[in-house]
C-alpha cells in the first residue's frame, strides 16, 4: 500500500493541519517509511484473537450522577487566545 | 560538609528529620545549582519563589513531627504535568503561554507531601521522541560525555530534561512519563534509575495526554531506594481517572530486602537482538550471573510477538494521539494563527496546528488519521489491537509458568550523539524503544537500573519487568540488581 501526493494532502486536510503543496512529497515518503514498518503486522495471525479494549481487566467505578464542580467561568477562559462577554470567540462559523 | 546536592531523597530525608538540615537549605542549594547548569538545558521553567515558599513549610511540618517522606525534598517535575499558575506546555509551541487553573493528581500528591518543586523540566515535544529533540525549547544535553570528546549527547527521551537533571544533581529526583520507554531509555542514557508502574498504579488526570491506553507517570531517581519512596508517594486511586486502580499502596521501601533467593527470573531470546552491541550482550549476562548469585532461577523464555510490538505501537500509539490533540484548535487555550482577511475556522484549525506542532508531532497525528480513516481502521488499528492482545497473552504465558521477572537490557545502545540521527528515517529513532515498549502494550511495570558503562565510559542499563501491581517485589529484585552491581559513576561536571 503506497501514498501518493494525493493522500497524502487528504490525511492533512482530515488532521486539520495545513501541509504547503511542495511539502507534500516528503510527506508522502515519510508516511511510506512509516506504513512499510506497520506492514509487518500482516505476518501474524490474528484469527479468532479479540482486540484489546482495556490493558488491564477492570470494571469502571461508578459514581453517583451528580454535578461535582462548576461555576468557574473565568478559570476556564483564562487561557482563550479569544474570550469576549463570557465566550470563547471564534471567527464566523454560520453565514 | 557533605554536597547536599550529591544526597539521595533518603539520605536527604534523614537528615531533614535529625536537624542537620533544613528544606530551604536544601532548595537554596539546588537552586543554585540548576542556574549553574543552563548549558544542559534541564529546568526550562524556574520557580523559586515557589519552592521557597513551599520549601518553608515543609520545614515548619518536619519541626512539627511526623511528616510524610517526601515533606521538603527538592524535585523537578516533567512539562507534561499541568501545574498550577505555572507554564505547562508539554514542550511544544501551540500550548505556549498556557498556565492550567488546576494541579494535576500526580503533582498535587506530591505537593501535598511535602515535597519541592524546583521547576517544570524539558522533553520531547508531547512525549514524542527519544532524544529530546523535538522540544520547542530546544535540545536537553546529557551531563555525560565520551571519554575526553565533548560532543554533546542525547539524554535520551521523552523524558530527557529529568535524566538529565537527576544525573547532573540539579534536582533529588523527578517525575517523568513512559508511553513507549520515555521514563527507563533515558534513565539509562544517565545512568540512574526509573520506574513505569503498572498501567492504573498513577493518575493520569492532569497530564498533558498523548496515547491514553499507554501512558504512566513515575519516578526517575538515584537509585532503587528512591524509586521506592517516591513512587509510593505518586501511586493512588483517583477518582478523577476512571482508568486508576483502587488498590491498597504497600509500602515499597519496607519490601526491599535484597532476598530474592528462589525467585524465577526469566531471560526472554527474542530480545537478543541480531546486531546487538557486544557490550550489551556482556552487560545483559553479567546481570544475569548477579541475579543468579543471588539465589535466583534463571530460566530461559519465550515471548513470541516481540518483534511485533513496535509496529504495533506505532499503530497504536498515532491513532490515540491524533484523537487527543484534536483539542489543540486553537479556541480554548495555547496558541492561534493569524489569520487573513476571509480566513474561516478551518483555515484556523490549519494554520494554528500547521504552526503550533512541530514536525514529528504533525506526522504522527497524521498517521493517526490516516490508521483510523474509514477503509483503513481494520487493517490497521484493530489488527494491531488484536497483536498487542497477543503481545499481552505472552507475558501472561511466563507469568504463570511462575516466572517472577523478567530481565532485558534497558536500550539497544549507550546515549547517542545530538543531531546524529537527523538524517536517519524516523523508523531508526523509534527502535530505540526496542526493549521497553512491549512493557506500556502489556501494561506491566517495568524498571531501569544502571548496571555498568560502556568503554567510551557512558552509562548502560538493564530493564527488569515485573507482574502486574506487584511493583514491590520488582523494586526488591531491583535493588539486589544494584547490590550486585554497584554502580556508582558519575559525569564530570563540564558545565
Amino acid at each position: 500500500m503506497s501514498i501518493d501526493e494525493s493522500t497524502a494532502a487528504k490525511v492533512a486536510k482530515l488532521a486539520r493541519i495545513k501541509v504547503e503543496e511542495d511539502a507534500l512529497p516528503a510527506l508522502a515518503q515519510e508516511f511510506n517509511a512509516v506504513l512499510g514498518f506497520i506492514e509487518q503486522l500482516n505476518e501474524v495471525d490474528v484469527e479468532g484473537v479479540e482486540p484489546m479494549v482495556s490493558v488491564t481487566p477492570m470494571r469502571l467505578k461508578r459514581r453517583k450522577d451528580v454535578v461535582t464542580d462548576g461555576d468557574q467561568q473565568d478559570k476556564i477562559l483564562s487561557n482563550a487566545p479569544d474570550a469576549r462577554e463570557g465566550f470563547f470567540a471564534v471567527p464566523k462559523v454560520v453565514e | 560538609m557533605t554536597d547536599l546536592t550529591k544526597l539521595t531523597l533518603a539520605e536527604a530525608r534523614d537528615k531533614l528529620r535529625a536537624g542537620d538540615v533544613t528544606s530551604v537549605e536544601l532548595t537554596e542549594t539546588f537552586l543554585k545549582a540548576i542556574d549553574d547548569a543552563d548549558a544542559l538545558n534541564a529546568f526550562v521553567h524556574k520557580t523559586p519563589e515557589l519552592a521557597l515558599e513551599r520549601a518553608k513549610a515543609a520545614d515548619v511540618r518536619i519541626a512539627q513531627g511526623d511528616a510524610p517522606d517526601m515533606c521538603g525534598l527538592p524535585i523537578g517535575i516533567k512539562d507534561l504535568f499541568c501545574t498550577k499558575g505555572v507554564p505547562s506546555q508539554a514542550a511544544s509551541a501551540i500550548l505556549e503561554g498556557f498556565k492550567p487553573e488546576y494541579e494535576s493528581t500526580i503533582s498535587q500528591k506530591l505537593e501535598d507531601s511535602g515535597a519541592v518543586m524546583l521547576g517544570k523540566l524539558n522533553m520531547d515535544e508531547f512525549a514524542m521522541g527519544s532524544s529530546n529533540e523535538t522540544s520547542v525549547y530546544g535540545n536537553a544535553i546529557n551531563p555525560w560525555r565520551r571519554g575526553n570528546d565533548d560532543a554533546a549527547l542525547t539524554p535520551g527521551g521523552s523524558s530527557g530534561g529529568s535524566a538529565s537533571a537527576v544525573a547532573a544533581d540539579l534536582c533529588l529526583a523527578a517525575t517523568g512519563t513512559d508511553t513507549g520507554g520515555s521514563i527507563r531509555q533515558p534513565a539509562a542514557f544517565t545512568g540512574i534509575t526509573g520506574i513505569k508502574p503498572t498501567y492504573g498504579r498513577c493518575s493520569r488526570w492532569g497530564v498533558v495526554a498523548f496515547a491514553s491506553s499507554l501512558d504512566q507517570a513515575g519516578p526517575m531517581t538515584k537509585d532503587v531506594r528512591d524509586a521506592a519512596i517516591m513512587l509510593e508517594a505518586m501511586c493512588g486511586h483517583d477518582e478523577k481517572d476512571s482508568t486508576s486502580v483502587d488498590l491498597a499502596v504497600p509500602n515499597f521501601e519496607a519490601m526491599l530486602t535484597g532476598d530474592i533467593r528462589g525467585k524465577k527470573i526469566g531471560i526472554p531470546k527474542e530480545y537478543r537482538m541480531d546486531g546487538m552491541p557486544a557490550e550489551i550482550e556482556k552487560l545483559w549476562a553479567d546481570g544475569t550471573e548477579m541475579l543468579k548469585a543471588a539465589g535466583a532461577e534463571i530460566v530461559d523464555i519465550s515471548l513470541p510477538h516481540t518483534k511485533y510490538a513496535l509496529p504495533a505501537y506505532y499503530v497504536i500509539a498515532p491513532a490515540e494521539a491524533s484523537s487527543n490533540l484534536a483539542r489543540y484548535d486553537g479556541v480554548r487555550y495555547g496558541h492561534r494563527a493569524t489569520l487573513a482577511a476571509g480566513d474561516g475556522i478551518t483555515e484556523m484549525y490549519e494554520k494554528t496546528r500547521a504552526e503550533g506542532f512541530g514536525h514529528e508531532v504533525q506526522r504522527r497525528v497524521m498517521v493517526g488519521t490516516y490508521v483510523l480513516s474509514a477503509g483503513f481502521y481494520d487493517a490497521y488499528y484493530n489488527r494491531a489491537r488484536r497483536v498487542r492482545t497477543l503481545i499481552k497473552q505472552d507475558f501472561e504465558n511466563v507469568f504463570a509458568q511462575g516466572i517472577d521477572a523478567i530481565l532485558t537490557p534497558a536500550t539497544p545502545s549507550a546515549a547517542f550523539g545530538l543531531g546524529e540521527m537527523t538524517d536517519a528515517d524516523p523508523i531508526q529513532m523509534y527502535l530505540n524503544d526496542v526493549f521497553t515498549v512491549t512493557v506500556n502494550l502489556a501494561g506491566l511495570p517495568g524498571i531501569s537500573v544502571p548496571t555498568g558503562v560502556d568503554s567510551q565510559g557512558l552509562p548502560l542499563g538493564l530493564q527488569l519487568i515485573g507482574r502486574p501491581w506487584e511493583e514491590g517485589d520488582l523494586l526488591n529484585t531491583a535493588y539486589a540488581l544494584e547490590q550486585a552491581a554497584g554502580f556508582v559513576a558519575k559525569p564530570g561536571k563540564w558545565w
